[in-house]
């Protein structure tokens, strides 16, 4: 090994990028047609999700309960668990797949997802401080934790990402998300193995679900993902600029630096948000924005567009999958979006070129 | 045999030869990489006397001393030589295999990332100990050891044979490690949220590698196979350091570069799987070690020596702080080796201006 060492063999370097692929959606009708399509089938989901559940109930009953809440069992069903947990979906499936789109756009990297950028691992951390340490029992409690953490570690991660050449280095900001996640994962888990009760929760919380969470937390977060949603949509265009090179953004009247601030705001806000919310769910924001990729090409006002319905249609459809293997809930949907997502990674690096951005 | 020859120096730095016509045998070692060495070595001798030392109670090291010849009184032979002793070999032979290991992955992969753990490797023996321990319900030194192993060495097969394509390259092997542990990572956690908190417990212990309640039964078994695999890595020495220079210049000097990187994965998956079946996944030690060693002895390559000393003290110091605050040693090395981690990736990016 040469004294200065390359920290990974392949670096995406903008000049030698290959031409990007438009997609197979070409023209605006079609894929407006493609997007009420997908909308079509989250609305077929979400129905499914409240319908779908360990106890069998008829359409005429879940629609009573739905409609005429009047404390049955049913009623209690459907209002206390089934639309909860779909309203869960419905917002952090977004704000995952959002977020993703989001860093993958600004490190042009299409392996960035924010749970490789040490998200996770800094909202697990302050979880577990407050379990261990401090001594919160109730989910409702950590929620504000996880998001602080979240949002520590990826500002942090950006820091280090930033040593050196001044701009977020995507390969850069991998590695510190790696090296972060491993040091507060290693103390997180020497605090909970000091702890049972913090290991018990851990390692529930730690698993990723959409389900046990109260509408009243639901809607204390939603405001803050709804912003990050705004903020991404805004950033869409000044981000299409920048894929032309920091250059020929600027001369199109981008301003860089805003741009940046306003991508870390919004990631940080959406992945933090989600993750405070449902726990680690991975692969969610890696994998969405690489198919609608495939259909749209590199626009990022379409990717966010088809992100935003696709995401929850992946994220529902994995819970409702996970609910009918195992109705006792002991699988969780952190565990199947990995099981799902992780093949599709395999398969992309497998490529002879990662796809471009 | 002609002892250490003064030969002129390559590198402007003193080196010293060993040759032997018969057989046709020479070594170079290069002085500060020597005297590193020696410092090294005191150092582990250092910090395994206090280790021998500390404890629940103080023993005096005049007491070790005699309880290690073998005349001192019962109690305390019997807390130095049967519990203390077999953990502080266990560290520095544990140390020494990863940090061969680490340095074998790393010069396979020009990349300080590479060793067995981000390849999967980790994440597969976890596996393999969880279905022994939580599934089959056994917690059997040689069971768990078994599966580890087994879940260690078909994980890493697989990682391989994925990143596969007209020859194996570094990059595509870590994202392929990424892939494989993410799905491994979540057979894992579901393994954990069906088992009772207490088992649970006892195989996160398990999984975050400790030296805990080693003994002198399962130090031979381990020392045995660490004798016969040594040399084999050594003996990949040589060709690692052609294969350093790329693989055309390697081919060119009739290198034979596929089944050279099989054999640096092989043992280098050998020596790893050997310390998780005796002690739980540690982790770190292989990436630090070497990165650690380079920096000492300030050579460019990253010898395999150097990079076994620097383990086996790193463990041995880590194995210090675990013991007196009471968790996995596991724990502490990839706490400290991350932190380390972090520092070289911060100083790397720095000189990149």
């Amino acid at each position: 090994m040469s004294s200065t060492t390359e920290l990974v063999g392949e670096r995406a370097t903008p000049q030698t990028r290959t031409p990007v692929s438009r997609g197979t959606v070409h023209t605006p009708t079609f894929r407006t047609l493609g997007l009420l399509a997908a909308a079509g089938i989250l609305v077929v989901v979400t129905i499914a999700s409240i319908m779908i559940g360990a106890r069998d109930l008829t359409v005429d009953t879940v629609l009573a309960a739905l409609f005429n809440p009047d404390g049955t069992t049913e009623a209690l069903i459907i209002w206390e668990l089934r639309v909860p947990r779909t309203v869960v979906g419905l917002v952090v499936g977004p704000a995952l797949g959002l977020a993703g789109a989001l860093i993958q756009a600004f490190t042009r990297n299409p392996l960035a997802d924010p749970g490789i950028l040490g998200v996770n691992a800094g909202a697990g951390f302050f979880v577990t401080i407050a379990v261990g340490v401090l001594g919160f029992n109730d989910a409702r409690g950590y929620v504000w934790f996880a998001l602080v953490g979240a949002g520590v570690v990826t500002v942090l991660v950006y820091l280090i990402g930033s040593v050196g050449t001044g701009t977020a280095n995507p390969v850069q900001m991998t590695l510190a998300g790696v090296a972060l996640s491993a040091v507060l994962g290693g103390i997180a888990s020497g605090i909970s193995l000091k702890n049972p009760q913090a290991f018990d929760n851990m390692r529930y919380w730690g698993a990723g679900s959409i389900g046990g969470r109260s509408l009243e937390v639901v809607a204390a977060i939603a405001p803050l993902i709804f912003l990050g949603v705004i903020l991404a949509l805004l950033v869409a265009k000044p981000l299409n600029a920048l894929a032309m090179g920091e250059d020929v953004g600027r001369s199109l009247g981008v301003s860089v630096m805003g741009t940046r601030i306003v991508v870390v705001v919004a990631v940080t806000v959406l992945a933090g948000g989600a993750t405070a919310l449902a726990g680690p769910i991975g692969f969610i924001g890696l994998m969405v924005p690489h198919i609608v990729r495939w259909f749209v090409g590199p626009d990022q006002r379409w990717i966010m567009a088809y992100t935003l319905v696709v995401s929850p249609i992946l994220l529902l459809v994995a819970d409702i999958l996970a609910r009918i293997i195992l109705p006792s809930g002991e699988l969780r949907v952190g565990l199947v979006t990995a099981v799902v997502g992780a093949p599709i990674l395999i398969m992309l690096a497998r490529r002879k070129k990662v796809s471009g951005l | 045999m002609k002892l250490a020859e003064r030969v002129p120096s390559r590198n402007g730095r003193p080196q010293y030869l060993l040759r032997s016509l018969n057989p046709p045998v020479s070594l170079r070692f290069d002085r500060r990489t020597i005297v590193v060495g020696v410092i090294v070595v005191a150092l582990i001798v250092l910090v395994g006397a206090y280790t021998l030392t500390a404890g629940a109670s103080h023993t005096p090291l005049s007491d070790v001393v005699s309880a290690l010849l073998g005349q001192g009184d019962r109690r305390t032979e019997m807390v130095v030589v049967k519990w203390r002793l077999p953990r502080l070999l266990f560290a520095i032979f544990c140390g020494a295999a990863l940090g061969m290991s680490g340095a074998l992955f790393q010069s396979l992969t020009r990349n300080p990332l590479g060793s067995p753990d981000i390849i999967g490797f980790a994440a597969g023996s976890y596996t393999g100990a969880l279905l022994v321990m939580l599934v089959a319900g056994s917690t059997g030194y040689y069971l768990v050891a078994a599966g580890s192993l087994i879940g260690g060495i078909v994980t890493a097969a697989l990682v391989y044979l994925l990143a596969y394509r007209r020859g194996v390259e570094g990059f595509r092997l870590i994202i392929m490690g990424i892939g494989v542990s993410a799905v491994l990572g979540s057979v894992n956690s579901y393994l954990m949220l069906r088992a009772k908190l207490q088992d649970a417990m006892s195989a996160a212990a398990w999984g975050s590698g400790s030296l805990n309640g080693l003994s002198f039964d399962q130090f031979w078994p381990m020392l045995t196979i660490l004798v016969l695999l040594v040399p084999m890595a050594l003996a990949l020495g040589p060709g690692m350091r052609q294969l350093e220079m790329g693989d055309d210049a390697a081919k060119a000097l009739g290198l034979r570069t596929e089944r050279l990187r099989l054999g640096v994965v092989v043992i280098g998956v050998a020596l790893t799987a050997l310390v998780t079946a005796a002690a739980g996944p540690i982790s770190f030690i292989a990436l630090a070690a070497p990165q650690i060693a380079r920096r000492l002895t300030g050579v460019s390559g990253i010898g395999m020596i150097p990079a076994a000393l620097t383990g086996a003290l790193l463990l041995t110091c880590a194995d210090v702080v675990a013991n007196s605050i009471q968790l996995p040693v596991g724990i502490i090395t990839v706490s400290i080796g991350g932190t380390y981690l972090l520092w070289l990736l911060v100083r790397e990016y720095r000189r990149r201006k």
